[in-house]
């Protein structure tokens, strides 16, 4: 199970690196998404995987570590801000530059509109 | 705790004209003198417990790890100093009162000079060597903005930018040094340090710590190879020059020479380097002063001359040299400030200050010429003059001290030479301008100043008479303190006019006949010179900066080429190298837990979790197609939460999910609808490989700790949730109460995203597309039916439930941020049915308030426990009986939660209905001629 769950936090790793390394700035926000999912699977697995464990306390005796959980659920909001800001920054580029490269695009306009 | 005031009231005084600025002038010139005359008074009384052989100190430690104390010592050299920088300062603000035209900024200029004055109080009274140096850079740049007063003009401008770098870069030179010292001593207290010059001496480090500290002061004091800077500052407003360039800034080298000279001097390098320099410095500026045909510009580089003589009595560094050398300071002092304001009041009364279009002003400026000539005298060593005296002694000085062995009859000769030359160009500056038949007449008929504008000048050459005359009784007291703050034992002398007919004498007498001499001729000197290219230090200077500036920028531009993703790639290919090195270091990747089986839900989870990241990047060309597959990996994780027992983050995943995904396609709308094929086939398959690399990294990363023993820190959580925090929930208790100053940081990041998105969306103009890519138009129906009907029913129950699971949160699953987003989520589900205009009419309040008041309510909790004494955040709770109802508890971790939960909400809206609104205004109806072409047209 171990070795299951760290393939899938790598491939889901791996998938949202390669979106961050393109030219356009939506697949890159996806890409960032992607990789605070899996960044997210892989601190939460930071308090090992415990199956059928409690997080309330009612006298059992096996519990989740609740302090990924804690460190984990702030990071999945912190994520959503910052894909919030990241998508707007991109609209906000596309605006005022009249492209969605990363880099601004100088002189990419007119492929943009060929290509489009 | 006196001399905190003395050092402190002039740094105070730095804000009465700032503020002041609205006074009329004469309120504002006198109060801006008030504090500094304060601290000078302070000192005075300080003097008796000097005179009683004491040093007082005063000391509070400022950043102890660093070894910097805000420490002040008054001793008589820091009280020669302060007589200078505090009693001519004062002097220079009457004169500025006069001098300043009516328009310009005085609040300003009284603010900078009281600052420049304060750091040089502080560099004299500092008693650690950081925070001498942390004055020093004060200096720097206090003489930075008053050298620049009149920004409009380029000369001052660039003559200001040349004397910061000189002198920063001297500083920084200088605070290597101090760094060196404070390493070899182990303290950077002063008086350690003074006590241990022969260790330093010793030391193997000596030269190159002598020659950083020298840098800085000979840097600051002009001089040579550094004297350039100075000609080029006096296109400061001249009651600047007179200060900066006379009593204090050109000082301050010099006055680090005096006060490290326990420590540093003592050597034969010290004596050379010293003293040559010095003696060079001397008859270069003397030549130079010669030479020049502006008024200041001579004064300028005879004060690189007098600054030179200095430097040589230091370098020397016999006693009755360093005695020299703090009696030519004073005199030095006094007659270039006189002589400054002089040329001050020509200036503004004549008009120039060029000498060919000056002359004969004895008859229209009687006292002014009266003045000029005495303070001329002075600094040409005519006898009984303050600056005869001094001369004198170094004459007596170079001959007595044989320095260079067989060549030492060298110095007596060029200290004649630059006596020769110092009579010549004084006697110059005084004849050509008051007693030479004027060529042309001035641009502006010529009169006396004010009164009051040459009293400071004429108490300066007052002054100088009556020190000439009596030396022993005006300043035989105060050198004596001074001698014995440098020499660190009493010195015993006698200062006198006469002291018989000898060999210095015969070389004053030379001097001063050859100096007639050579004025006489000059004028034939000066044919001769001009067949001879002159060199500008600007030009050189600037062209080198510039040189320097261009080939940064040419490097700069070979690193930064502005491409994200080239900076993405090499962050990423670093973190890789990095992990990779750990990973190889390991014994083995495999710990030694075994591990868990795996049942087919796993399976078929694990299975569908990578397809679908797999496909968001396989259909990444097809935005809409690739969300829809992020979504599903989103859901996927939050089934993966609650598998493996955590129904907290399960639910939270859940609806953060659906407020990004909506968030997303709203973006996309804006945003075109596929990414065209750009990267050639050998990058992406480079892409790939890198981030398949890191992935697998990643993936050995995680798969190593998954499979060790980890003890974790949860224990103390759980044992401590339920006494500590009154929760049976520990995630939710770790969040509000034990970590709860990290949740407050974090809904403070929110709330700003929000904020900064609100002011990103703000007067956006995007285009917005008719139909989709294939052309198809939207669909006509804006709010369909059942969303409409079905979203309406589902906010009271939406509500209701995030209500439920925010009061449950503590003791069960849920809790302020769930609960929130579950607001949010039912809010936005209404937003998109019934549309923004819509929902605004029924729902008329502003997000960004209600995220405010969450992070303040939060915050207040906090602040909160500090009134019943407690640290930030301390949660308390109790247990209550209502009849009916029953038992229940009431933490103020709920009252935190709350916060939280208008934070969460306020942010989402923000950031949502923000975006919601940018299409209402111009969205495109069915009216509008529909597109047929396969890509809307952008209209902007």
């Amino acid at each position: 199970m171990e070795s299951l769950y760290a393939i899938t936090t790598g491939v889901l790793s791996a998938c949202g690196l390669y979106l961050i390394l393109r030219g356009r700035t939506f697949p890159v926000v996806v890409g960032l998404t992607l990789l605070s999912y899996a960044v997210n699977l892989f601190l939460f697995s930071m308090g090992g995987l415990t199956t059928d464990g409690a997080t309330i306390i009612d006298g059992k005796t096996t519990y989740a570590d609740p302090l990924p959980q804690a460190l984990v659920l702030t990071a999945i909001v912190i994520g959503f801000a910052m894909t919030a800001f990241a998508v707007i920054l991109a609209m906000r580029a596309r605006g005022d530059m009249g492209n969605d490269h990363v880099d601004g695009g100088r002189g990419r306009d007119e492929r943009e509109e060929n290509r489009r | 705790m006196t001399l905190l005031w003395i050092a402190l009231l002039p740094l105070l005084g730095v804000l009465v004209p700032a503020f002041g600025a609205g006074l009329r002038r004469r309120e504002c010139s006198l109060a801006t003198a008030a504090l500094p005359a304060l601290a000078l008074l302070l000192m005075l009384a300080e003097i008796p417990a000097l005179l009683d052989g004491e040093t007082l100190r005063f000391a509070v430690d400022w950043i102890p790890s660093l070894g910097l104390e805000l420490a002040f010592r008054l001793d008589g050299l820091s009280v020669l100093f302060n007589l200078l920088i505090l009693g001519i300062g004062l002097l220079i603000v009457l004169y500025a009162h006069y001098y300043l035209a009516p328009e310009e900024p005085y609040g300003r200029f009284y603010a900078y000079l009281i600052l420049f004055m304060a750091s040089m109080v502080g560099i004299v009274m500092a008693d650690n060597l950081l925070l001498l140096w942390l004055f020093w850079e004060l200096t720097s740049l206090s003489s930075f903005l008053l050298i620049g007063f009149w920004s409009h003009r380029s000369d001052a401008r660039k003559g200001a930018r040349m004397a910061l770098a000189v002198t920063g870069a001297g500083g920084l030179a200088l605070l290597a040094g101090f760094l060196l010292i404070g390493d070899i001593v182990g303290s950077y207290d002063m008086d350690t340090v003074l006590a241990s010059g022969e260790t330093i001496l010793a030391d193997p480090r000596y030269p190159l710590t002598l020659a950083l500290v020298l840098l800085g002061a000979f840097a600051k004091s002009a001089q040579f190879p550094f004297q350039f800077w100075l000609p080029h500052a006096m296109a400061a407003p001249t009651p600047v020059s007179a200060y900066l360039h006379s009593a204090t800034m050109v000082k301050a080298g010099i006055f680090l020479m005096a006060r490290l000279h326990p420590a540093l001097a003592g050597s034969e390098l010290w004596t050379l380097t010293v003293s040559l320099i010095g003696m060079t410095t001397m008859v270069y500026g003397a030549w130079f002063a010669l030479m020049k045909t502006d008024l200041k510009g001579i004064l300028a580089f005879s004060t690189v001359s007098h600054l030179g003589l200095i430097t040589v009595l230091l370098g020397i560094g016999s006693p009755m040299a360093v005695l020299a050398a703090l009696f030519h300071i004073i005199n030095h002092a006094t007659f270039k400030a006189a002589l400054f304001m002089g040329s001050g009041i020509i200036d503004h009364e004549a008009g120039t200050r060029e000498l060919s279009r000056l002359g004969g002003l004895r008859r229209a400026m009687p006292l002014t010429a009266v003045l000029t000539t005495i303070a001329g005298a002075a600094m040409a060593g005519v006898p009984l003059f303050n600056g005869f005296l001094s001369k004198e002694m170094l004459f007596a000085e170079t001959l007595h001290t044989p320095i260079l062995g067989g060549l030492s009859w060298l110095m007596p000769v060029l200290a004649t030479a630059g006596g020769v030359l110092s009579v010549a160009y004084s006697l110059r500056l005084v004849h050509a301008v008051f007693f030479k038949a004027p060529k042309q007449a001035p641009p502006k008929t010529p009169h006396e100043p004010p009164r009051l504008m040459s009293a400071p000048m004429a108490l300066l050459a007052a002054l100088c008479v009556l020190v000439g005359l009596f030396p022993s009784a005006l300043a035989g007291g105060l050198l004596d303190l001074a001698t014995r703050a440098v020499l660190l034992a009493p010195l015993e002398f006698h200062l006198a006019i006469w002291h018989g007919v000898n060999l210095p004498l015969a070389m004053s007498a030379v001097a001063l006949v050859a100096g007639v001499t050579l004025y006489a001729l000059h004028a034939h000197l000066r044919r001769f010179l001009r067949g001879f290219k002159p060199v500008d230090a600007r030009l050189i200077f600037e062209a080198s900066m510039q040189r320097l500036a261009l080939r940064a920028e040419r490097l700069l531009g070979r690193l930064d080429n502005a491409s994200l993703q080239r900076y993405v790639g090499l962050l990423l290919l670093a973190s890789l190298a990095f992990v990779a090195l750990g990973l190889g270091r390991m014994p083995s990747l495999a710990g030694d837990v075994p591990q868990q089986p795996v049942d087919g839900v796993l399976l078929t989870g694990a299975a569908l979790l990578i397809f679908s990241g797999l496909a968001t990047v396989v259909t990444h060309r097809y935005r809409l197609i690739s969300l829809l597959m992020l979504s599903m990996v989103g859901l996927l994780v939050s089934l993966t939460f609650a598998r493996f027992s955590a129904p907290d983050l399960a639910l939270t995943q859940l609806s953060v999910e659906v407020v990004t995904i909506i968030l997303l396609m709203l973006a996309l709308f804006f945003l075109p609808q596929k990414t065209p094929r750009e990267s050639s086939l050998p990058r992406s398959l480079r892409d790939a490989a890198l981030a398949g690399a890191l992935g697998m990294a990643i993936a050995s990363l995680n798969y190593a700790v998954l499979t060790r023993d980890n003890a974790s820190i949860s224990d103390f959580f759980l044992d401590n949730s339920v006494s500590g925090g009154g929760g049976h929930n520990v995630v939710n208790v770790i969040l509000v109460d034990f970590r709860g100053f990290d949740t407050l940081g974090e809904i403070t990041v929110l709330a700003i995203a929000g904020l900064a998105i609100f002011k990103l969306l703000n007067r956006l103009r995007l285009f917005m597309p008719h139909s989709d890519t294939e052309g198809r138009l939207w669909c006509p129906d804006r709010y369909p039916m059942i969303l409409t009907t079905i979203s309406q029913a589902l906010l009271p129950l939406a509500l209701l439930v995030s209500a439920f699971i925010f009061l449950r949160g503590h003791n069960l699953p849920g809790g302020g941020f769930i609960a929130g987003l579950i607001t949010a989520v039912a809010l936005i589900l209404l937003l998109i049915a019934r549309g923004v205009e819509w929902a605004q009419a029924r729902l008329d309040f502003p997000y960004q308030p209600v995220a405010i008041t969450g992070v303040g309510l939060a915050t207040l909790t906090g602040l909160g426990s500090w009134l019943f004494g407690h640290p930030f955040l301390t949660s308390s709770f109790g247990h209550f009986h209502l009849p009916l109802i029953g038992d229940f508890e009431l933490a103020t971790a709920m009252i935190f939660d709350l916060g939280v939960y208008l934070a969460v909400v306020g942010a989402t809206l923000m950031i949502l209905a923000n975006l919601g609104k940018v299409t209402t205004p111009h969205r495109p109806v069915k009216d509008d001629a529909p597109s047929t072409t396969s890509s809307g047209k952008e209209k902007r």
